[in-house]
């Protein structure tokens, strides 16, 4: 069902863990559907030199935590806003369709600890920042 | 690595008792049942003989028990078949809210036709009481139906005291005893059972055949028509290698029965004990005692279901759960939100099923392995880390 990839970001997730005083922090998602993702940024002179997570959920959310933290450190605000749930994805030779939730939630966490940046030091929001929807309503059901 | 098979609820090993008997229907008795010749005699016989031990075992008469290709089908057949055959004399059908989905899903399904379905709530151990049924019952009501043990959570249903209230109210009563077979004594006579579904690969036989018990005299529609077959009442050439496998399994469990069920609680008790003891936060699912033998289902709190599997599998440690990312949908468990959990603890639920050739010593390995998965996804968790806060 998963790839190796995922197995192995399960197994050995990368940057677990939170940083104090971070420049930024998201949390996404909620208990109830059953994942919860919480990233720490640290930033400085726009690049993100540090990034730790903490993720409740199943094995792809911990995976697709695990990737897109290690996708985004030592890159600069800019690159790290490019980042997409589907390059996630990719980047974990990709998930089964009823996960692919996890992903969005992944860049959604991103996006919110770059806002929550942004926020903290009175920064306007890039042009065209927007948020994924990470929402339940998008999952494709199974056959 | 060694593995631990610990998910008898999904499916159970053929016993090798059972197996001996399989092969040579496929290779020897290999004739059509309904066939006049010799080779159609003796599939006959050895079908006839099997119908006899699913028969003996729940103190039914032969004639009674229908061969199925499985419990979702003897469900289906029982439900639809009684619903169809009375919708001239009522349109109402009871039943429980932690029903399998192949009763819940059926039952969903007349609902469409128009028929009223009663979803009997349950208490915090999943028990359904047989005062609850009787003040359910209108003019109106057609069948009732109750598991006799529950497939998630392993709670005992009194199947008994609610037999006694259909009896006395006249409505027929239909029990799906797929996961109570060979650990809980069945006698449809005593528990006034009119309908009792079974699945034989849930007790050492192979999958693709179950059976429905239908009372003599009890009139359902066919599900499946066709050949004359089952007299006339399920068409289908019958999986005689199955069958003749099912008729085994049950006489050998069902002569076991006291001597296992002691074992498999012993087992039983013993994981569940160390599991709470090991691990804070943690709560049974399902009653203490009222329980399957071989049942344990624990909530983990802060952690989901499917990483645990996972991390349980990558030990060699087979299991299952209730959490939404194993069933293919957004919610949790229906028994485990129906017996009260919140979302966020029946998403952390675990089902360890003991069966035959599990020893005491598994349970040891999984009491070992157990509490390091849990640190590790705990020490992953937000909701962890927020605990205290």
């Amino acid at each position: 069902m998963y790839s190796e990839k995922v197995m192995d970001h399960f197994t050995n997730p990368r940057n677990v863990g939170e940083i104090e005083n971070a420049s930024g922090v998201g949390t996404v998602g909620n208990a109830k559907c059953g994942d919860i993702m919480r990233m720490f940024l640290q930033i400085e002179d726009g690049v993100i030199t540090d990034v730790k997570f903490k993720t409740f959920g199943c094995g792809a959310a911990i995976a697709t935590s695990s990737m897109a933290t290690e996708m985004v450190k030592g890159k600069s605000i800019e690159e790290a806003l490019k980042l997409t749930n589907k390059a996630v994805a990719e980047a974990l030779d990709g998930l089964p369709p009823v996960k692919m939730h996890c992903s969005l939630l992944a860049e959604q966490a991103l996006k919110e600890a770059l806002e929550d940046y942004f926020k903290k030091n009175n920064l306007p929001l890039p042009d065209g920042f927007t948020k994924p929807d990470a929402e339940h309503e998008d999952i494709p059901q199974e056959n | 690595m060694e593995r631990i098979y610990l998910d008898n609820a999904a499916t159970t090993r053929v016993r090798p008792e059972v197996a001996a008997e399989v092969l040579p229907i496929m290779t020897e008795i290999y004739g059509n049942a309904s066939s006049v010749h010799a080779f159609g005699r003796e599939a006959k016989k050895a079908l006839e003989k099997a119908r006899g031990q699913v028969a003996a075992a729940i103190g039914a008469k032969k004639e009674e028990i229908y061969f199925t290709a499985g419990g979702s089908e003897a469900d289906n057949w029982a439900i639809k078949g009684a619903a169809h055959q009375l919708r001239k004399k009522g349109n109402h059908i009871i039943t429980t809210a932690i029903e399998h989905h192949a009763v819940l899903h059926t039952c969903q399904s007349l609902e469409k036709e128009g028929f009223a379905v009663t979803y009997l709530p349950v208490d915090e151990y999943g028990l359904v009481t047989a005062s609850q049924v009787e003040e359910a019952i209108t003019p109106e009501t057609i069948l009732v139906s109750v598991m006799m043990a529950n497939n998630e959570i392993g709670t005992i249903e009194p199947i008994a005291e609610i037999g006694a209230v259909c009896k006395k109210h006249k409505v027929l009563f239909h029990t799906d005893a797929v996961q109570a077979i060979g650990h809980v004594p069945v006698d449809v006579n005593a528990m006034n059972i009119d309908l009792l579904s079974m699945s034989g690969h849930k007790f050492y036989a192979p999958k693709g055949v179950g059976a429905l018990y239908i009372r003599t005299g009890v009139r359902l529609t066919n599900l499946i028509d066709g050949g004359a077959q089952e007299r006339m009442r399920r068409a289908g050439t019958e999986n005689l290698p199955a069958v003749v496998g099912m008729g085994k399994a049950i006489e050998l469990i069902c002569a076991e029965m006291e001597e296992s069920n002691q074992r498999l609680t012993a087992m039983r008790d013993h994981l569940i004990q160390g599991i709470l003891d090991a691990i804070p936060e943690t709560r049974l699912n399902g009653h203490p005692t009222r329980r399957l033998p071989g049942n344990v289902n624990i909530s983990i709190r802060y952690i989901e279901g499917e990483a645990l599997l996972l991390s349980l599998d990558m030990a060699g440690i087979a299991g299952s759960s209730g959490s939404a990312c194993t069933s293919g949908s957004l919610d949790p468990s229906h028994v485990l939100l129906a017996i009260g959990l919140p979302h966020e603890i029946a998403h952390g639920s675990l089902r360890l099923t003991i069966g035959h050739d599990n020893t005491m010593e598994e349970m040891d390995k999984v009491l070992a392995e157990l509490p390091k998965i849990v640190d590790r996804l705990r020490a992953m968790s937000p909701l962890y880390a927020d605990r205290e806060r």
